[in-house]
């Protein structure tokens, strides 16, 4: 069954001819509609994930779901599938169950609030928008539980629900459900703030419809669509091989024990369809790893990475998914059987990324291969009961997102401590420092943690938590054990490490993945991300640039010889010993692979408890696998 | 006689309005800018409009300036080495800059981030730590400090140093100790502390806030002092020197030249008070400003004649934590150049702009790409077959073959290429109006509209038909308005503290005392400049939020009101605010972050001018006659001299308006009236469409 939108006006919409400059306009004002949507949820929003972080995502879709302006693409559709029931004007729908609505939202965090836009009876376009809430309940503060088997471990689960019908909110309903989260007041306050967002995108769908006519806005949104159509066809043709090409990834471990999980995809054109079949991908993970993925997401993700090449200013949206088409077999770490656990997903989703621009650039490495970056948020959760004087014992929990290096790029080198997702924000120590137990002693980039390359990969970042009461810490983090690779003879960047230094001295390496680890008032917590990959030769990139980043702590004196640069001791580059330096290593280096692994899986898991001080994963067992 | 003097400095043109504080007499002029070294300029303009008027340079008591020498150290990257002093572990907190990669997925492909204003290898870690209470965790450790101090004088590249400590907006007696010890070591550097700048929670913006005051601190000084003596050579040891600042309250060029990052915006903020000027004393207290130049627009609101400052200034990439007029920016400008990407054929305007060089096509200069100002010319907007006083020439076959490219490239005709490139540039200053006034709760309709600068009133009228605010108004000089707001602001200070109180906590006593203690600090720079107190305006404004809320308002208040109502006053006005913006309110966790005292010298009125040749009928206001085209038809149009039209008259659209810096469009269905004041208020012919 589908879901049925009651309109009392009946009257259809016409498509009609809309000259271009019109065109231009609606396309420039459903943009600010959409911007306008992210105004509207910072400001109101409570939660620093949401509101700090900008964890959130708007979109503007036409009357059939087809998203018009937006992000991460539409899951209106997915979601009209599977509603089984009438939508009429007034109504506003929330779920979180990706397994609701095909991984439209991919784990139980993400709400997602859906409002059909009505004119005058008529439904006319829809607007929609997701938000990472701090807490769904479950078994962990934070609800992203590592150990998790089934998603019912993972807290609560929202099926499309009615938050409001024709217009009144449900309140039995929303308190039913805020009763089983930890967070009840941010969650409340960031809900209404997504509703609010999405009123006032419908708000202006309205007002543009009056301004230009029903038919004219609604002919419009299909021809904003089928501008991304007419682009997207061109760069699959220009981007896309015939010939298959294939890239491999790895999740590096699933949190209890099993690891690495292979992502595999291979690429290639049919005619102008282009399309990306995973087999090869492993199976399923017994943890909360899995990523259910989207086809329609992935899509996305493609195209975003691809238009900006033809027109940065288009207006970016849906219309060109005919074109592409994107094969993951079932039972996958991409598409696990229900109810596998899916709240740890952060991981998979972000080496998407890494495996999709390896894809795309490789077949002109020059012009568009990146190295892999910062490709994931790694959490940090620390909770428990505030100890310290006047504060009462109140409970408090904290959920932070980690940073790290931007990979060398054909651009130039990769920044250091930044975000690869769009719009993310640290929170501001101060301000974490004002709200929880802790401080942060200090916040710096790790030198040398950026793969060398012509192109630097950015440093990862080094942030030190002094505990001011006892709690628990969650910490979720990958690259631990594989390397941010590098290209083009650029080195790999540093793994990340998390490193536990008790309040009596003694030290203890922690797992990428934990959680319900017991910490006391001044144990300090080192939580180093990783640093991205290098681009191209080291021995090709200008001592100078080298002698400046040492300069600027960026690099050490030891770590410029990756470069093969040799300071003297005044501080200036030796360079006869540098020319001499850069010889032998060219020398010993040989003609350099297009991708720099830091070796192959079973060289790198014979290595790992030596070099990481944690024992290696095994190989892993597939529990999904007979389905 | 007294006489006062406003002087707008702009990128290309330096204005100048002498006023006669007794009868209201102007004098304008306008001279060339001179960018490497503004003050040049401003005396040329002096001399020049003195000569011109016949007036003694003794006579001019005060001189009130708007400058964009802070801005443009900050646009050119020329502005001074500064070094950093952070807490210990800290010091890559400009480096990381909350880790924002800006633009869409995959943004960060492209992202180039630009250099640090103070550079990682100048800057260095103090060991000290003050908590999130304001408790000293860690002392200073001074000896360290000095040593690093000296290390770092002895690079010999510091031009201006800044320290930011972590919680120093909450306790910045850290901060003060480590500028005592580096003035014994940088003895003829500027230092800037923030916790005098900007004493403000999160670290990154405060950090930068400092650092782009240390930045263009170096050159304003120099240049405020520099213009002071010449001044007084010229005029006196008697004239003051004001600088109007972002948040459009005019500083004593002493103080200005203290914290410079306040006057980043100080351009835009004379514009936006010229338009109150004119307004208020019109009846309309209720105001969008449009000022649109060659690259860019900016729009604000104006409320009960009160522009709302926001406490954010951006320039550029440059984003900063210090109270401005809350202007909105757009790239579009009458230099914006107009493309059709091959791909999509859509028509896309700006940001890219003309420039002054090559500058749009019309002016022969070198500029080949169509621009908006070529469209108004296609259009007949812009005249090209009358000379209009002081205009460049003016060639309509330039802009005819700019504007055709972009016609080829659609498919479509020439005229319909230029409507699209106009109508494009309206919507999105159209966007921008929104953004100040839909967006933030406000129904344009129940505003009026006010098109200035250079292009602004070739296109308000047709933003009028947009935003549906009347009437359009167009105020005279619009082309020198800057220079009016400078010349017609007050002198103001304030002093401000971190209060992190909770409304409920807070007795109604203990905020009076609160802020009787801050009065008496904003009023010490305006004692210093010998404003005495009897002359002295006090407000007061609070930073509210509901606990956990990273956005906050800011109410203005009286002490009469706060007498009345307590504390209840903010909190309910902050709630009032809040269901406007965001259509909700919450009954209680009202938290208090700041208070502020603003003191302000009383204004000292100015006689009215006159308005036009009195007595000229419109017939005799004619220059020539002329046409345009509009909405696919062409309309014959005079062109009529605005320096004749006197109060009273009525030009009808279609008609065209010329003055020495300025075009203004009527548009068929419209009627522009001179009032009283000699604004042009354009109104829907019948009252509405």
């Amino acid at each position: 069954m589908t879901a049925r939108l009651l309109e009392t006006n009946k009257d259809p919409l016409k498509k009609i001819d809309v000259d271009g400059v019109t065109v231009d306009i609606i396309e420039n004002a459903l943009r600010n509609a959409r911007e306008e949507m992210d105004a509207v949820l910072f400001r109101t929003a409570m939660s620093p994930g949401i509101r700090e972080q900008g964890d959130c995502f708007p979109m503007i879709a036409n009357k059939d779901g087809k998203m018009v302006v937006g992000q991460f693409g539409s899951f209106i559709g997915p979601f009209l599938e599977a509603y089984n029931d009438e939508i009429e004007e007034g109504d506003i729908i929330l779920t979180n169950d990706p397994y609701m609505c095909n991984a439209a939202v991919s784990h139980l965090p993400d709400w997602v609030v859906l409002v059909p836009v009505f004119k005058e009876g008529r439904h006319i376009a829809w607007s929609a928008m997701f938000g990472h809430m701090s807490d769904n309940g479950g078994m962990v503060p934070g609800s992203i539980p590592i150990e998790a088997t089934t998603i019912f471990q993972e807290g609560i689960r929202i099926p499309p629900t009615k938050l409001y019908k024709k217009g009144v909110l449900q309140s039995d309903l929303l308190e039913l459900i805020l009763h089983n989260v930890r967070t009840p007041q941010w969650n409340r306050f960031d809900l209404n703030a997504l509703v609010a967002a999405c009123n006032t995108a419908a708000k202006r769908c309205v007002e543009l419809a009056e301004r230009f006519g029903d038919d004219v806005l609604f002919s419009t949104m299909d021809i904003m669509l089928q501008r991304n159509y007419d682009a997207m066809k061109h760069i699959i043709g220009m981007f896309i091989p015939e010939e298959p090409r294939e890239f491999e990834d790895y999740l590096c471990d699933d949190g209890m024990g099993m690891g690495p999980y292979k992502i595999k995809c291979t690429m290639w054109r049919e005619g102008e369809k282009a399309i990306f079949d995973f087999a090869g991908t492993d199976p399923q993970a017994q943890s909360s790893v899995n990523f259910f993925l989207n086809e329609d997401m992935f899509k996305m993700f493609f195209g975003s990475f691809t238009i900006n090449v033809v027109d940065p200013q288009i207006v970016f949206n849906d219309g060109f998914y005919d074109l592409v088409d994107v094969r993951i077999p079932q039972g996958t770490l991409l598409k696990p059987n229900y109810p596998a656990a899916l709240s740890g997903r952060t991981h998979a989703l972000g080496r998407i990324f890494d495996v999709l621009g390896a894809l795309l650039g490789m077949g002109a490495p020059e012009m568009m291969l990146n190295a892999a970056g910062f490709s994931d948020s790694p959490h940090l959760f620390f909770s428990g009961y505030d100890s310290r004087p006047g504060k009462g014992n109140e409970w408090f929990q904290l959920f932070q997102i980690g940073f790290g290096g931007v990979p060398g790029r054909p651009v130039g080198d990769g920044p250091d401590g930044h975000s690869l997702w769009p719009g993310f924000t640290n929170v501001p120590n101060e301000f974490i420092e004002s709200y929880f137990p802790l401080r942060i002693e200090r916040y710096e980039t790790i030198a040398d943690s950026g793969g060398a390359g012509l192109h630097r990969g950015g440093n990862g970042l080094s942030v030190a938590y002094r505990f001011l009461c006892d709690g628990d810490i969650g910490i979720h983090d990958e690259r631990w054990l594989t390397y941010p690779w590098g290209v083009l003879g650029g080195e790999t960047g540093l793994r990340s490490t998390k490193r536990l230094v008790r309040v009596d001295g003694s030290e203890e390496w922690l797992p990428a993945k934990a959680e319900g680890i017991k910490v006391k008032t001044g144990d300090m917590l080192y939580f180093n991300t990783w640093g991205g990959g290098g681009w191209g030769d080291p021995f090709a990139r200008d001592p100078e640039l080298v002698r400046q980043d040492i300069n600027r702590r960026l690099v050490t004196v030891e770590g410029a010889k990756r470069y093969g640069v040799v300071m003297a001791a005044d501080g200036s580059v030796d360079s006869g010993a540098t020319e001499t330096l850069r010889a032998e290593l060219k020398a010993a280096a040989g003609e350099p692979a297009l991708f720099n692994f830091g070796g192959d899986i079973e060289d790198i898991r014979s290595r790992c408890e030596a070099e990481t001080n944690l024992p290696a994963p095994v190989k892993p067992t597939f529990i999904g696998l007979s389905q | 006689m007294s006489y006062r003097l406003g002087v707008d400095v702009g990128g290309t043109f330096t204005d100048l309005l002498l006023i006669n504080e007794d009868t209201g007499d102007t004098h304008t002029a306008k001279v060339p800018s001179t960018p490497e070294d503004s003050s040049i300029g401003v005396l040329n303009g002096i001399a020049r409009i003195c000569d011109e008027s016949g007036v003694n340079p003794a006579d001019v008591s005060r001189v009130m300036h708007g400058t964009t020498v802070a801005t443009n150290a900050v646009l050119t990257g020329r502005g001074a080495k500064v070094g950093l002093v952070t807490t210990a572990g800290y010091e890559d907190t400009l480096q990381v800059a909350r880790s924002f990669c800006p633009g869409g997925l995959g943004g960060w492909v492209s992202f180039v981030k630009k250099p640090l204003l103070a550079p990682l290898e100048l800057t260095i870690g103090a060991h000290e730590r003050i908590g999130a209470d304001g408790e000293v965790v860690a002392g200073l450790d001074e000896e360290q400090l000095r040593t690093d101090l000296k290390t770092l004088h002895g690079t010999g590249q510091v031009e201006a140093l800044t320290i930011c400590f972590i919680n120093a907006y909450i306790n910045g007696a850290h901060e003060k100790r480590a500028a005592e010890i580096a003035a014994e070591i940088f003895t003829d550097t500027p230092i800037s502390i923030s916790s005098d700048v900007v004493p403000e929670m999160q670290e990154y913006e405060r950090t930068e806030t400092t650092v782009v005051n240390s930045y263009v601190r170096p050159e304003v000084a120099s240049y405020v002092s520099n213009l002071q003596a010449a001044l007084d050579d010229k005029m006196g040891s008697d004239t003051q020197l004001s600088i109007l600042r972002s948040d459009g309250g005019l500083a004593s060029a002493r103080a200005s030249a203290e914290s410079p990052v306040n006057m980043l915006m100080s351009g835009p903020a004379g514009g936006v008070s010229g338009a109150i000027y004119f307004c208020s004393r019109a009846g309309y207290d209720n105001i969008l400003t449009c000022d649109m130049g060659g690259t860019s627009t900016d729009v604000a609101l104006i409320q009960n004649s009160r522009a709302r400052v926001r406490r954010e200034t951006i320039v550029a990439d440059v984003r900063v934590r210090a109270p401005s007029v809350d202007v909105r920016t757009v790239g579009a400008g009458g230099g914006s150049i107009a493309f059709v990407p091959e791909l999509t054929k859509a028509l896309r305007v700006g940001p890219e702009s003309a420039g002054a060089v090559p500058g749009p096509a019309c002016y022969m200069k070198g500029g080949e790409q169509p621009t908006v100002c070529d469209a108004n010319v296609v259009l007949g907007y812009l005249p090209s077959d009358v000379q209009l006083g002081g205009k460049m020439d003016i060639n309509r076959e330039a802009s005819v073959a700019a504007v055709q490219s972009v016609a080829d490239a659609m498919g479509i005709d020439l005229m319909a290429a230029a409507e699209g490139i106009i109508k494009i540039v309206n919507e999105s200053m159209f966007g921008a109006l929104r953004l100040v006034s839909v967006e933030q709760g406000y129904d344009p309709r129940d505003f009026a509209l006010v098109g200035f600068g250079g292009a602004g009133p070739l296109h308000a009228n047709a933003l009028g038909i947009l935003t549906d605010a009347w009437p359009v108004i167009i105020p005279p000089g619009p082309g020198v308005l800057c220079a009016y707001g400078d010349a017609t602001t007050q002198v103001q200070d304030e002093a401000a503290r971190t209060y992190l109180t909770m409304a409920g906590d807070l007795t109604d006593n203990q905020l009076v005392a609160d802020l009787h203690e801050l009065k008496a600090r904003a009023g010490e720079a305006l004692l210093t400049d010998n404003i005495p107190a009897s002359e002295h305006e006090i407000t007061y404004q609070a930073d509210l939020r509901y606990a956990g809320q990273a956005f906050q308002i800011t109410i203005d208040f009286t002490e009469d009101e706060l007498k009345e109502k307590g504390v209840a006053l903010l909190t309910d006005q902050f709630d009032g605010e809040h269901e406007q913006l965001f259509t909700f309110k919450l009954d209680d966790g009202h938290e208090i972050l700041m208070i502020r005292a603003v003191a302000k010298a009383r204004a000292k009125s100015i006689a009215e001018r006159q308005v036009g040749e009195t007595g000229m009928s419109l017939e005799q206001c004619i220059i020539a006659p002329s046409r345009f085209y509009y909405e696919g038809d062409w309309y014959d149009a005079n062109i009529y001299d605005r320096n004749k039209l006197n109060t009273g008259l009525q030009v009808s659209g279609p008609a065209i308006v010329g003055e020495m810096d300025s075009t203004t469009v009527v548009l068929p269905g419209f009627v522009a009236e001179v009032d009283a004041v000699g604004n042009l208020l354009i109104n829907p012919v019948n009252g509405g469409q």
